[in-house]
């Protein structure tokens, strides 16, 4: 299977993730969207090492997975904290970070 | 190099040889529902449905990273993503409440419309230089990378451990300070001092409270669904019986209709007898 297409699904991939950040207003939609945009950039790795012929690209896509996890462990409990004190989960509130 | 490319030229063969008919079939299924994911994603407004979208995407991007000679990161993507990154994100969507769901509303005017040029545009970009930059490689194929240390697995752990061993040491770190993290920003200090058992009965008997079970829904034989309030002793409806969700919703079903009903029902059947053997003599 060509390579390209492979990398072709992985921009469409990014490019709706990207788009999804701009668009929603859910700050836990907004996640997701991130980590769709973080997934189809792992695809892309992959797609690296089998073209490379080396195991290079799987490792790195082996990072991004684990700094994926620790990154939405934060953010989901940035996020509940803010729902608590603010009752509101949307990324329009303009005074959410202020205290 | 040749002797590198040698092998892995007779296996994998360069661009534009007819490729492995099994992978472009599943290619063609798995991209199919992993972009329709992220699009339903985007586009539904409920968040619950949105993460369910997603993990459609990420199974199938899993089976994709096995077609392309990476069953280590197929695997770590169904247990990582869909099973614990998907598990988190619906379980947070039960703290934040399952019902929220997007406005219609523009908060910015004609922020839609912009972000859609701006993914066409971005998407465009992308394209075109992934299909330029990729015009005419030669795909190598990772038979010879995997076959070097007995497998896939083996090979990304020898990696792992050697070349990129402080990177690895690094991520966990990384995976300490963020469990860290969420504890620390998930905790809430006790403001009040936690009640003790005997202030709890005391509450439990102060007027206006009931210290025993609420009654049950149901009323009648014939009908003892969750909708339909018991009735008290003199007739009045027990407005506790139907459960508070039911009754925010206005979706309990009213008593005495019921009554009506059941009144009904009784005359238009004639009454039955039964004989001293406890038998019905119609049967």
């Amino acid at each position: 299977m060509n390579p390209t297409n492979y990398l072709v699904l992985s921009a469409i991939l990014f490019s709706i993730g990207a788009a999804g950040v701009l668009i929603r207003r859910n700050a836990i939609v907004v996640f997701m969207c991130v980590e769709l945009m973080l997934n189809a950039s792992n695809l892309a790795f992959v797609t690296f090492a089998r073209t490379n012929g080396t195991l290079d690209g799987q490792i790195v896509a082996f990072f991004v997975m684990v700094v994926a996890a620790a990154e939405v462990v934060v953010g989901l409990a940035i996020i509940v904290t803010i729902f608590r004190t603010r009752n509101s989960a949307s990324v329009d509130e303009p005074n959410l970070l202020r205290l | 190099m040749i002797t590198r490319l040698l092998p892995a030229l007779a296996t994998a063969g360069p661009v534009g040889v007819e490729p492995n008919t099994g992978q472009t079939v599943t290619f063609w299924i798995c991209a199919t529902l992993a972009v329709l994911g992220g699009l339903g994603m985007v586009l539904s407004r409920r968040a619950v449905h949105s993460a369910l979208f997603i993990a459609l995407t990420m199974v199938n991007l899993a089976v994709l990273y096995v077609t392309q000679d990476a069953p280590f990161l197929g695997m770590v993507q169904v247990i990582v993503y869909t099973g614990a990154v998907m598990m988190l994100f619906v379980f947070v969507l039960m703290v934040v409440g399952v019902d929220a769901s997007d406005s219609l509303v523009e908060t910015l005017k004609g922020q839609r419309l912009l972000a859609g040029i701006a993914f066409v545009g971005f998407l465009a970009l992308l394209l075109t230089g992934v299909v330029r930059a990729f015009d005419g490689t030669t795909v190598i194929g990772l038979d010879a990378a995997n076959a070097e240390q007995g497998g896939n697995v083996q090979g990304i752990g020898v990696l792992l451990f050697t070349r990129y061993l402080v990177a690895f040491e690094v991520t966990a770190a990384l995976l300490i300070t963020a469990g860290v993290g969420a504890m620390v920003l998930t905790h809430r200090e006790r403001v009040t001092p936690r009640k003790t058992q005997p202030e709890l009965s005391v509450e439990r008997f102060t007027p206006g409270r009931h210290p025993v079970n609420k009654p049950n829904p149901g009323v009648y034989a014939r009908n003892n669904a969750v909708d339909m309030p018991a009735l008290l002793p003199d007739g009045s409806v027990a407005e506790e019986s139907v459960p508070s969700p039911l009754r925010l919703r206005g979706d309990t079903q009213d008593a005495d209709l019921l009554a009506l009903e059941e009144a009904e029902h009784l005359l238009s059947h004639e009454p039955v007898t039964v004989d001293e053997a406890g038998e019905d003599p119609r049967s």
